[in-house]
C-alpha cells in the first residue's frame, strides 16, 4: 500500500500557523548556550539535526550522504496520562548518493516520542528512533548510526572549527515578518570518519560534512512555497551558507546566508546579497517535479560579488519519502570550483501548503 | 447376417432404444447422481467462500503482521513489554495495539487503538486515511475516530460519533475511513486516546511484529518467548490459520460428509436402476450373445451407459450446486446458519474449478460403480436360460451368503474405535460407510429371514399369497429394490436420530444451566460496579441474584481462547466423577470441550494466565457445555477476586421472589441500572433465552434437515423407479394371471401388497441400520469433531412415521405402475414372446 501515511511527516513539519497551544517564538538577542542548544527545544514546533557531507572511500570513490533527525511538537495531549501521548514526533531521513547507483538510497524512521524507543534529549545532542541514533560525545564529536534500504552508515563527525551562528547571533529571519524566523547555527568542516555498509560489505570512509541545527515555530513566511539552500565547505577552510525562500512563481521572497572566511571573519548575507541563477532543470521521473539542479550561486561579499557555479554529483538526488509519509525534496551532493557541499531544493514537487 | 460387433452402432441403438422407452428411470438415475454432486459441491463452495472471508477478516484485524504478542486474558499486559519486544534482534518493526470492543449505536465493533506511525510499517492495511477537511495530524488527534465502510452506516466524515465501552460513552469526530478493512466493522483511534479515554493507561492488548528481512522466524519466536510476561502469548500467522480451521473444520467436514452420503445414495440408485434395466433386457443380451457378441462387448456397453449417466448427472450436478450455493449464501449467509463466521453481509461466491472437477469425478465414479456389478452379471448370463425366461436366475432355495456383510461390518466397527485424524473424524465416517455397505450386503439374507414366516403361513387371500410367493421366488430382484430403500432410509434415520439426540441433550442442558428466572447481561465487557450490583439485588421482586462474568483467556496460542466464567453462584453440574479440591488449591470446573481439547480430567491441575503470574488451579469436575466449542473453565467468584482483584461482573442470574411479576421485576431492575449502561444491558426471561438458544440450534441444523429431506426424496424416487420398472417388466406374467382368471383389480392389489411388503422389509432394515449408524454418529463422530458428548434419544414418532410413509408410498407407486401394466390386452401380453 502506497500512501499509507498521507504525508504525515510533511504535514507535521510544514504545517501552517499552528492552532491550539502556542509554541514559543524565536527572538533576536538571545545567546546560544552550549551544550544546552545541541539538545532539543521542545517548546518550538520544529527542529532538526541536519548533517550532509561527502564520503571518500578506497580507490578514490566519492559519495554524498545525508543524516537528518527531525523533531516536531504536535501540540496534542498536554494532559494525557498515556505513555503513547503524541506530544513530540521524531522522524529521520538518511540518504546515500552513490554515482554508481545513479539515484539516492534512502531510509527513514518515524515514531512518537516515548517508552524509550524514540527520544530527544534536551541537554545535549542525543536523538534516537529505534536503532537510529545521533549523539554528541563528551569530546565534542558527534556519532550517528542509521540503516536504510540496503545500506548502513556508522559515522563520527569531529568539529575542527567553532560554531557558526547564523543570522543575527543565531536568529535567522526567513521572511519580512520578524516572527518568521529560526534559531540556527552550523558546524561546517566536520571531519568524518566511519564506515559505509552496502550489500553486506563494510568499507572505511573519511570525508567532510556540515551540521545544521535549526529550530523554529514559524519557519516559512506567508507566500513561501519552499526554499533553495546550500552549505559549501571550501578547500581553503572557508564556509558559505546561502538560502532563499521562494514564492510560487519562483521569485525570491527572502534570502540570506553567511560567509566565514578562512581567518574566521563572518559576513552575514541579507536578502539583497544572495541570488540563485538556475541553469539546467532536471525532471524527476517519479514525481514530475522540475529541479534547477546546477544553479550558479551569486553572493555579495566584502570583496565584491562572487559567482559559484554548483555541479551536482549526478542529477537524480531527489529524496522521495512519500511512502513513509515524508515530504519530497532534492538533497544532493554538489561541487563548486574550490569546494564541495550540499544543495537542498524543497517545495518543487508539491506545492506545500505553508 | 453379417454383423460387425465391434462397431458401436448396435450398442448405441440398444442404449438409445432403452432410454427412449424408459426416460423416467434414466432420469431418476441422473437426478440421483446430480443431487449428490450438487449437494457436495454446494456445501463445499459455501464453506470455501465463508472460510475465505473469515480468514480475510482475521487477517484484516491482525493486519497481516508476521508475528503477534497477544494478551492471554481480557485485561491486556503491561506496555513496558513493547519496547523490549521491539528491541529483540530480528524484529524489524513493532506496532502496539489496544483492542477494545465498542458499541456503535446498537452494534458491537472492534475498536483498535493503534500508533499509526508504527502500524504503517507493520500492518498498513489498518492504517486509516483522513477524510476531506482533515490533514494527517487528525491521525494523532484524541478526538478522531476512523471507521471501516462496514461500520459507517451512513455517517459522513466530520460527524460526531458516540462509542460505548464498558458502559462509558465517549464522543469522537469521524475523521476518515479505514479503507483496507474490507467488510469488517472496525474502528481505529489513536493508541494514547484509547488508553486515556477508556481507562487503559499502561496496558496494551497486542503487539504486531514485522520481522526484519533476514530474520529467522523461529529465532525471533524463541527470543520473544524467553522474555514474554505470563499474561501474554505469542501467535503467528499460521496459528490464525489453524484457529480458523479448528473452528470450522468439524462443521465443514460434517456437511461435506453428508453430501458424500447423498452421493453414495445416488450410487445405489444408479445400481438399482441399472440392475433392473439389465434384468429386463436379459433376453436382449442373450440374443446378442447368441448372435456372436462377446461378453466384453456387453460389459463395455453397460459401462458406457453408466458413464453417460454419470457424465450428464455430474454436469447437471455442478451447475445445480453452483446455483444452490449462490442461493444458500443469499438466504442463510456464509455460515449455513451456524454462526461460526463473524462479520455481516454475504460473502462473494468463489468458484472452485478444482472442487468442481473433484465432485464431478465422484459423481462419475458413483455411476460407474453402480453399473459395474449389474453389467458384470449381465455379461455372465447363460444365453439359453435367459432367452427362455425373464425370471430370476437365482434359485430361491439357495441360502444367500452372509459372510461379505460380516466382514464389512467387522471392519466398520474396527474403524469406529479408531481416533480422529487431525480433529476430523475420518474413521468415524468410514465406519458409517462400511456399516451401510454391510447392511446392503446383508439385504438378500435379511429379506429371506423377514419373509420366511410370511412364506410359511397360508393366507386365505390369493392376492397376498401371490405377492409373497413372488417376493420369495425372485430374491435378487427384491434385494435390488431393497438396497436403494435401505441406503437412503438408513442414512436418513441415522441423521434424524443424531439430531434428535443432540437437540434433546441441548434442551436438557439448557434447563440445567438456565435455572434462574431472569438473566441480565451487559454487552461486551461492560462491568456492573458494586453500587449497581447492590441496587440490582435490592430491586423489587428479586429474591436472589448471582453475579457472573466471563472473559477469554488463551491457554495455547494455536487454539482459540477459552472462556473463563467467573461465578458468584452455583457451579455448573458435573457429568461423571466429581472430587473435592485439596486444601489450599483453587478449584475450577472445566467444560467437556475444554477437557477433551486440553486433556483434563478431574484432579488434573492447569495454569491459568490471571494477572502477571500464572495461577495453578485444580480441576474438580467436568461439565457439559454446548455453547463454547473452544472450551470453558468455571471458577468461583471469590477465588477469582482474591487472585486478580478484579471484582467486576457483567452478568447476573436473577431468581424472583414468590409471586413476583416478570415484567414488573424487569422494569424494577432496569430502573436500578445507571442510565449510561442502559443501552448495553439486556434482561431476558429464561423462557425467551431458551427459545432463542433452540432457534439458533435449529438454524444451525437447517441445512442438515434440508439434506435429509433430499435424501428421503431421492430414496422414494428410487423405490418408485424400481417398482414401476419391475411391474412393467412383468407384463407377460400379468397376462398369464389374467388368463388364469385373476382380475385386474386383484393384480393391482397384489402389486400393492408386494410394494407394501418391500417397503416394510426395507423400512425395518433401514431403520435398524439407521439406528446403528446413529450410534456411530453420536458416540464417535460427534465427540471427535466437536468435543462434546450427548445421550441417545429415539424419535419414535419419526421412526414410525418414516416406516409407515415408506410402506404406503411404495405400495402406492407399485399400484400406480401396475395399473399401466395390466391395462394392456391380456392375450397380446402373453404372446409378447420376448
Amino acid at each position: 500500500m502506497r500512501r499509507t501515511l498521507p504525508l504525515l511527516g510533511a504535514a507535521l513539519l510544514m504545517a501552517a500557523a499552528p492552532s491550539g497551544p502556542p509554541f514559543r517564538d524565536v527572538r533576536p538577542g538571545v545567546a546560544l548556550v552550549f551544550p544546552r542548544d545541541h539538545g532539543a527545544h521542545r517548546d518550538h514546533r520544529t527542529e532538526w539535526w541536519y548533517v550532509t557531507g561527502w564520503l571518500d572511500g578506497p580507490g578514490g570513490t566519492h559519495r554524498g550522504f545525508q543524516i537528518t533527525f527531525f523533531r516536531t511538537a504536535t501540540g496534542l495531549r498536554a494532559a494525557s496520562r498515556s505513555a503513547f501521548a503524541p506530544r513530540q514526533i521524531l522522524f529521520a531521513h538518511a540518504a546515500l548518493s552513490d554515482p554508481a547507483v545513479g539515484h539516492l538510497l534512502i531510509g527513514e524512521r518515524i515514531a512518537r516520542e516515548g517508552l524509550g524507543l524514540a527520544r530527544a534529549s534536551t541537554t545535549d545532542t542525543d536523538v534516537r528512533i529505534d536503532d537510529w541514533t545521533m549523539r554528541r560525545l563528551p569530546d565534542g564529536r558527534f556519532v550517528a548510526h542509521v540503516a536504510g534500504d540496503g545500506f548502513a552508515l556508522d559515522v563520527s563527525f569531529r568539529p575542527d572549527q567553532p560554531v557558526l551562528a547564523q543570522g543575527d547571533g543565531g536568529y535567522s529571519r526567513k521572511g519580512p515578518d520578524p516572527r518568521s524566523a529560526s534559531r540556527y547555527y552550523s558546524l561546517p568542516h566536520l571531519d568524518v570518519t566511519g564506515s559505509v555498509t552496502r550489500g553486506g560489505r563494510t568499507e572505511r570512509v573519511t570525508g567532510t560534512a556540515w551540521l545544521d541545527r535549526e529550530w523554529s515555530s514559524s519557519y516559512l513566511p506567508a507566500g513561501g512555497v519552499g526554499w533553495d539552500w546550500t552549505g559549501l565547505n571550501l578547500d581553503d577552510g572557508s564556509a558559505l551558507m546561502a538560502f532563499r525562500i521562494r514564492r510560487v512563481n519562483g521569485a525570491s521572497l527572502w534570502a540570506g546566508g553567511s560567509w566565514r572566511a578562512a581567518d574566521g571573519n563572518v559576513t552575514v548575507l541579507g536578502p539583497q546579497d544572495v541570488v540563485f541563477v538556475p541553469r539546467h532543470r532536471w525532471r524527476s521521473p517519479r514525481t514530475g517535479a522540475l529541479y534547477p539542479v546546477d544553479p550558479v550561486l551569486r553572493v555579495r561579499l566584502p570583496g565584491g560579488v562572487r559567482s559559484l557555479p554548483l555541479r551536482p554529483l549526478f542529477p537524480d538526488q531527489e529524496l522521495d519519502g512519500r511512502k513513509a509519509g515524508s515530504p519530497v525534496y532534492w538533497e544532493g551532493a554538489v561541487t563548486t570550483p574550490g569546494g564541495r557541499g550540499y544543495l537542498e531544493l524543497t517545495g518543487y514537487a508539491d506545492r506545500l501548503r505553508l | 447376417m453379417a454383423l460387425d460387433w465391434r462397431a458401436v452402432t448396435v450398442p448405441r441403438w440398444m442404449m438409445m432404444g432403452e432410454w427412449r422407452a424408459h426416460p423416467v428411470r434414466i432420469g431418476t438415475a441422473i437426478v440421483a447422481i446430480a443431487i449428490g454432486v450438487a449437494l457436495g459441491f454446494a456445501v463445499h463452495l459455501v464453506n470455501a467462500s465463508a472460510l475465505d472471508r473469515f480468514a480475510r477478516g482475521l487477517a484484516t484485524v491482525n493486519g497481516g503482521a508476521d508475528l503477534r504478542v497477544e494478551a492471554a486474558g481480557g485485561r491486556g499486559f503491561g506496555e513496558q513489554f513493547y519496547p523490549r519486544a521491539a528491541s529483540v534482534a530480528g524484529v524489524g518493526a513493532a506496532s502496539p495495539v489496544v483492542k477494545l470492543r465498542a458499541q456503535l449505536d446498537a452494534r458491537a465493533i472492534d475498536l483498535l487503538g493503534i500508533d499509526v506511525l508504527r502500524a504503517a510499517r507493520v500492518t498498513p492495511i489498518i492504517v486509516p486515511q483522513p477524510g476531506p477537511g482533515h490533514d494527517a495530524t487528525a491521525l494523532l488527534d484524541p478526538a478522531s475516530l476512523f471507521l471501516s465502510r462496514a461500520a459507517l452506516a451512513g455517517r459522513h466524515v466530520g460527524d460526531a460519533v458516540s462509542l460505548v465501552i464498558d458502559g462509558r460513552t465517549q464522543r469522537f469526530r469521524l475523521a476518515g475511513l479505514v479503507a483496507g478493512a474490507g467488510d469488517r466493522p472496525l474502528g481505529i483511534i489513536d493508541i494514547a486516546a484509547a488508553q486515556d479515554r477508556f481507562d487503559r493507561v499502561g496496558r496494551i492488548d497486542r503487539i504486531d511484529l514485522k520481522l526484519a528481512r533476514s530474520a529467522d522466524a523461529d529465532h525471533v519466536r524463541a527470543a520473544l518467548a524467553a522474555i514474554l510476561p505470563a499474561d501474554a502469548v505469542l501467535a503467528g500467522a499460521e496459528d490464525d490459520g489453524s484457529r480458523t480451521d479448528a473452528l470450522s473444520r468439524a462443521y465443514r467436514v460434517n456437511l461435506d460428509m453428508l453430501a458424500l452420503v447423498a452421493l453414495l445414495t445416488g450410487a445405489f440408485l444408479v445400481y438399482s436402476a441399472q440392475a433392473l434395466s439389465i434384468a429386463r433386457r436379459r433376453p436382449h443380451f442373450a440374443l446378442l450373445r447368441v448372435l456372436g457378441a462377446s461378453r466384453r462387448l456387453i460389459l463395455a456397453q453397460l459401462l458406457a451407459e453408466g458413464l453417460i449417466l454419470g457424465v450428464i448427472g455430474a454436469a447437471v450436478g455442478i451447475l445445480l450446486g453452483f446455483g444452490l450455493a449462490a442461493g444458500v449464501l443469499r438466504l442463510v449467509g456464509g455460515d449455513l446458519g451456524s454462526g461460526y463466521f463473524g462479520g455481516d453481509g454475504t460473502p462473494p461466491l468463489l468458484f472452485a474449478p478444482g472442487a468442481a472437477l473433484a465432485f464431478a469425478g465422484l459423481g462419475l465414479i458413483a455411476a460407474l460403480v453402480g453399473s459395474l456389478l449389474p453389467a458384470y452379471q449381465a455379461a455372465r448370463i447363460a444365453p439359453t436360460v435367459s432367452l427362455k425366461t425373464i425370471g430370476d436366475a437365482v434359485d430361491p432355495r439357495r441360502r444367500p451368503p452372509l459372510a461379505p456383510a460380516f466382514v464389512l461390518a467387522a471392519i466398520g466397527i474396527g474403524f469406529a474405535l479408531l481416533p480422529a485424524v487431525r480433529g476430523v473424524s475420518l474413521f468415524g465416517y468410514g465406519a458409517v460407510g462400511l456399516l451401510l455397505a454391510a447392511g446392503i450386503a446383508a439385504m438378500p439374507w435379511l429379506a429371506r429371514i423377514l419373509l420366511a414366516p410370511l412364506a410359511r403361513g397360508r393366507s386365505t387371500s390369493p392376492v397376498i399369497q401371490l405377492a409373497i410367493g413372488r417376493l420369495w421366488g425372485a430374491p435378487s430382484q427384491a434385494a435390488v429394490a431393497l438396497s436403494g430403500i435401505v441406503a437412503s432410509v438408513g442414512l436418513m434415520i441415522a441423521m434424524a436420530v443424531m439430531v434428535a439426540s443432540f437437540r434433546g441433550s441441548v434442551d436438557d442442558w439448557l434447563n440445567q444451566i438456565l435455572s434462574a428466572d431472569l438473566y441480565l447481561s451487559a454487552e461486551g465487557s461492560t462491568p456492573l460496579d458494586k453500587a449497581t450490583r447492590d441496587r440490582l439485588t435490592r430491586a423489587t421482586g428479586v429474591r436472589r441474584v448471582d453475579f457472573a462474568s466471563q472473559r477469554g483467556i488463551t491457554l495455547s496460542p494455536g487454539r482459540p481462547p477459552v472462556l473463563l466464567s467467573v461465578r458468584d453462584g452455583d457451579m455448573p453440574p458435573a457429568i461423571g466423577r466429581e472430587i473435592s479440591a485439596p486444601a489450599g488449591t483453587i478449584a475450577v470446573r472445566v467444560s467437556e470441550p475444554a477437557a477433551r481439547l486440553y486433556h483434563l480430567t478431574p484432579s488434573a491441575t492447569l495454569q491459568l494466565p490471571l494477572g502477571s503470574k500464572p495461577v495453578r488451579v485444580f480441576v474438580t469436575a467436568i461439565y457439559r457445555d454446548y455453547a463454547r466449542q473452544s472450551g470453558a473453565i468455571t471458577i468461583d467468584g471469590r477465588a477469582y477476586d482474591r487472585l486478580t482483584g478484579d471484582t467486576a461482573r457483567g452478568e447476573a442470574a436473577i431468581n424472583l421472589a414468590p409471586g413476583a411479576d416478570v415484567a414488573g421485576t424487569i422494569s424494577a431492575l432496569r430502573r436500578a441500572l445507571p442510565p449510561s449502561i442502559l443501552d448495553v444491558v439486556r434482561i431476558v426471561p429464561t423462557r425467551a433465552l431458551k427459545a432463542q438458544a433452540l432457534a439458533i440450534f435449529d438454524r444451525s441444523f437447517a441445512i442438515t434437515y434440508g439434506l435429509e429431506l433430499v435424501a428421503v426424496l431421492v430414496g422414494l424416487a428410487g423405490v418408485a423407479a424400481t417398482t414401476s420398472a419391475q411391474t412393467i417388466a412383468r407384463t407377460r406374467e400379468f397376462g398369464m394371471l389374467r388368463h388364469l382368471g385373476v382380475t385386474r383389480r386383484q393384480i393391482v392389489a397384489m402389486l400393492g401388497v408386494e410394494g407394501a411388503l418391500l417397503g416394510l422389509v426395507g423400512g425395518i432394515a433401514g431403520i435398524a441400520l439407521g439406528c446403528g449408524l446413529a450410534q456411530i454418529l453420536i458416540h464417535v463422530v460427534n465427540p471427535q469433531s466437536f468435543n462434546w458428548t450427548m445421550e441417545t434419544r429415539w424419535p419414535v414418532g419419526l421412526l414410525a412415521g418414516v416406516g409407515a410413509a415408506l410402506v404406503v408410498s411404495s405400495a402406492l407407486t407399485a399400484m400406480l405402475a401396475g395399473r399401466r401394466a395390466v391395462s394392456t390386452d391380456a392375450v397380446r401380453a402373453v404372446r409378447e414372446d420376448w
